[in-house]
């Protein structure tokens, strides 16, 4: 089906706020970047409407009619799937007034009635009907424009749905690139390459959105933000095995682990190179969850060595995969990183689950693994997470001081031999460098420039 | 390993299998059920009694003892669904066995949990204190509601919500088997969520 796109009529005028080649430079990055109302408020058509945007995964929303309701920065999005499969991302706002149609956070619905004056909205977008139709001077269904706004460009990848409002975006794939690899491994190691999102630890943070993903490849803050973590996950000594990310504990730098760059401001931290390479090898670094000697030893007494890959799947899988501006996969979650104000962000940790795709798991192993997986996933929302934003929220709080400008983001900065550029463009250094930073924010700076074609669309 | 060691839940998990998961789902569901109402006034008083006595030792951060409250194969559950779900296959904002209880303990008490240092200053308000027989003569289920004003950060904020109470017989001693959380939003993103509940 062929769209008819229509230029945003709000589109930005890019007046130049700032010189942001002074406010962003090689090593270190001004203030006003978290702690402005007007950067965000241009952040939020520049980067949330200039580059792929993650919006939904495709299992919430898989049967015909299904939608969630979602967030493209802050416009309020209605994300559907129709009678035949098409997924579209609708804006959640009426043509009439620019009342939200949908307050349901999920559901099922071929269409959206607005609660003030009755309009009402296939799931396409497409007007069907307003009362009293004689009032008017023409047939309102039969003009374009009072179908719903929606997001141009709607791509997935491999479950995982983006939108753009930039007609100049690569395709989605493109855009991607190198990052699709550890994507890709993240979900192969899944039955069937595939998870299914259920349920969410969900937090609020009153600081910039920035603060988190910068914070998403650092292995600089991890033993200090997280030592009530790692001492609480190592708290048996008896233990013969250390637990979880214990491994930052002796110089970090000098571990296998490594962060990558991968291009558009997309970056990998992978900590997998530190576990022993065989089945059981993730599970072994597992911190102690409800259930799991219970599961383990099951699994251990009837199906022996097949054990650990099965219990691999409900261990914390140790990567970072971050999608620029929004997607974090790490563990087995998929985190959101959803702006609000300039100083205020919500962080929703999706929980995911597997499905026994070929058979070969069975309805009672699979029943025991989701179990554990959730368990592990529980984890480190409730006992890391919540020390990390409340260190997001003491940066936002120190920043408030205007006279002491800079934040630096130089280490690993400018040392011969430290950091690698590999063949296909990627950067890569040890687990500790700010390298990833210093990268995302050039990409950001440089969208932050960009005259890009930001546009919506209506049915036709 | 030996069967006693094996059974210490504080050390090791074994009782979390599906039959534990199978019994706290029936428990919770469908229970707040007017032919179950115990109307007899001495009874009833004793479990407001626990359950105020449990608010108020919270508020006081007195960890170790309300972890005698509980049974030692114990669940304190906040689910992240109005309806509770099912935890075998959905998040919860919490779920904890005996062992993950002591390690939230342990986690505050380590004095590198940042976002309680320093620590939440709570009141809480629990009400509507209702308790209902089981099946089990040991079992009882309590349903109260509470409202928890907390202070922290400069600010006081609200939690509210209501809480299912299953109160088992342990050693003649009504103690907490399991507690499920129902916070208003559990749905929604929470600021800070790192007090007990």
């Amino acid at each position: 089906m062929t769209l008819e796109r229509v230029k945003a009529p709000t589109r930005l005028q890019n007046a130049p706020l700032y010189n942001w080649d002074e406010l962003v430079q090689e090593d270190r990055v001004h203030r006003l970047i978290y702690t402005d109302p007007a950067v965000f408020e241009a952040e939020m058509t520049q980067i949330f409407g200039g580059t792929w945007v993650y919006l939904a995964h495709e299992s919430q929303i898989p049967n015909p009619n299904d939608f969630i309701t979602g967030k493209l920065g802050l416009r309020p999005l209605i994300i559907t799937r129709d009678d035949e499969g098409k997924i579209r991302a609708l804006y959640n706002r009426c043509t009439h007034r620019g009342t939200t149609l949908c307050r349901w956070d999920k559901g099922n619905s071929r269409s959206f009635q607005c609660p003030y004056h009755g309009w009402n909205f296939a799931n396409t977008g497409k007007l069907r009907g307003v009362p009293w139709p004689d009032g008017y001077a023409e047939k309102l269904v039969r003009n374009d424009k009072y179908n719903l706004a929606q997001v141009p460009r709607v791509e997935s990848y491999r479950g995982f749905i983006f939108g753009t409002l930039n007609m100049e975006a690569a395709p989605l794939t493109v855009h991607l690139g190198p990052i699709k690899r550890p994507l890709d491994e993240w979900l192969d190691r899944n039955p069937g390459g595939k998870v299914i999102v259920c349920e969410a630890n969900r937090l609020k943070y009153k600081g910039n959105w920035k603060l988190a993903y910068d914070n998403s490849g650092d292995g600089y803050h991890v033993i200090f933000s997280h030592r009530s973590l790692i001492q609480t996950e190592n708290r048996f000594a008896d233990e013969a095995t250390a637990k979880g990310m214990s491994y930052y504990q002796s110089t970090p730098d000098d571990l296998p682990m490594y962060i990558q760059y991968m291009g558009n401001g997309h970056h990998f931290k992978d900590k997998r190179p530190n576990l022993e390479k065989r089945p059981g090898g993730l599970w072994a670094i597992e911190s102690l969850h409800p259930g799991m000697e219970h599961v383990q030893d099951k699994l251990r007494a009837k199906y022996g060595e097949r054990a650990e890959e099965m219990l691999d799947l409900a261990g914390s899988e140790p990567v970072n995969i971050n999608v620029f501006p929004n997607l974090s996969l790490l563990g087995n979650h998929i985190q959101v990183f959803q702006p609000v104000a300039f100083d205020e962000t919500d962080t929703i940790w999706y929980g995911t689950k597997i499905e026994d795709v070929d058979g070969t798991l069975g309805d009672e192993v699979l029943t025991d693994i989701n179990a554990l997986r959730m368990r592990t996933q529980e984890g480190f929302p409730n006992f890391g997470e919540v020390d990390d934003v409340t260190n997001f929220e003491q940066i936002q709080r120190g920043l408030a001081a205007p006279e002491d400008e800079w934040i630096y983001m130089n280490r690993g900065y400018d040392i011969p031999g430290r950091i690698q550029i590999l063949d296909d463009g990627t950067i890569k250094g040890p687990a500790t460098d700010e390298l990833f930073m210093r990268e995302y924010i050039r990409e950001w700076k440089r969208l932050m420039k960009a005259d890009a074609d930001i546009a919506i669309q209506r049915e036709p | 390993m030996n069967t006693q060691a094996a059974r210490n839940p504080s050390r090791y998990s074994y009782y979390v299998s599906n039959d534990f998961y199978l019994e706290l789902i029936a428990d919770f569901s469908d229970w707040q059920n007017d032919a179950r109402i115990i109307e007899d006034t001495a009874e009833r008083d004793l479990f407001r009694r626990l359950v105020e006595k449990e608010a108020r030792i919270l508020d006081r951060l007195l960890y170790e003892e309300w972890l005698s409250l509980y049974t030692p194969e114990c669940a304190y559950w906040v689910p992240s669904t109005p309806e509770g779900g099912d935890p075998r296959s959905e998040i919860a904002v919490m779920f904890d066995d005996r062992r993950r209880l002591e390690d939230r303990v342990f986690r505050l008490r380590t004095g590198y949990a940042w976002s309680q240092a320093p620590s939440s200053r709570t009141s809480r308000i629990v009400s509507n204190v209702e308790v209902f027989s089981c099946d089990r003569d040991d079992q009882r289920m309590v349903r109260s509601n509470f409202s928890i004003s907390e202070f922290w950060d400069g600010e006081i904020r609200v939690l509210a919500g209501w809480t299912g109470h299953r109160f088992r017989k342990d050693d003649g001693v009504w103690k907490i088997s399991a507690k499920q959380v129902n916070l208003l939003n559990c749905d929604q993103c929470i600021r800070n969520p790192s007090i007990i509940l």
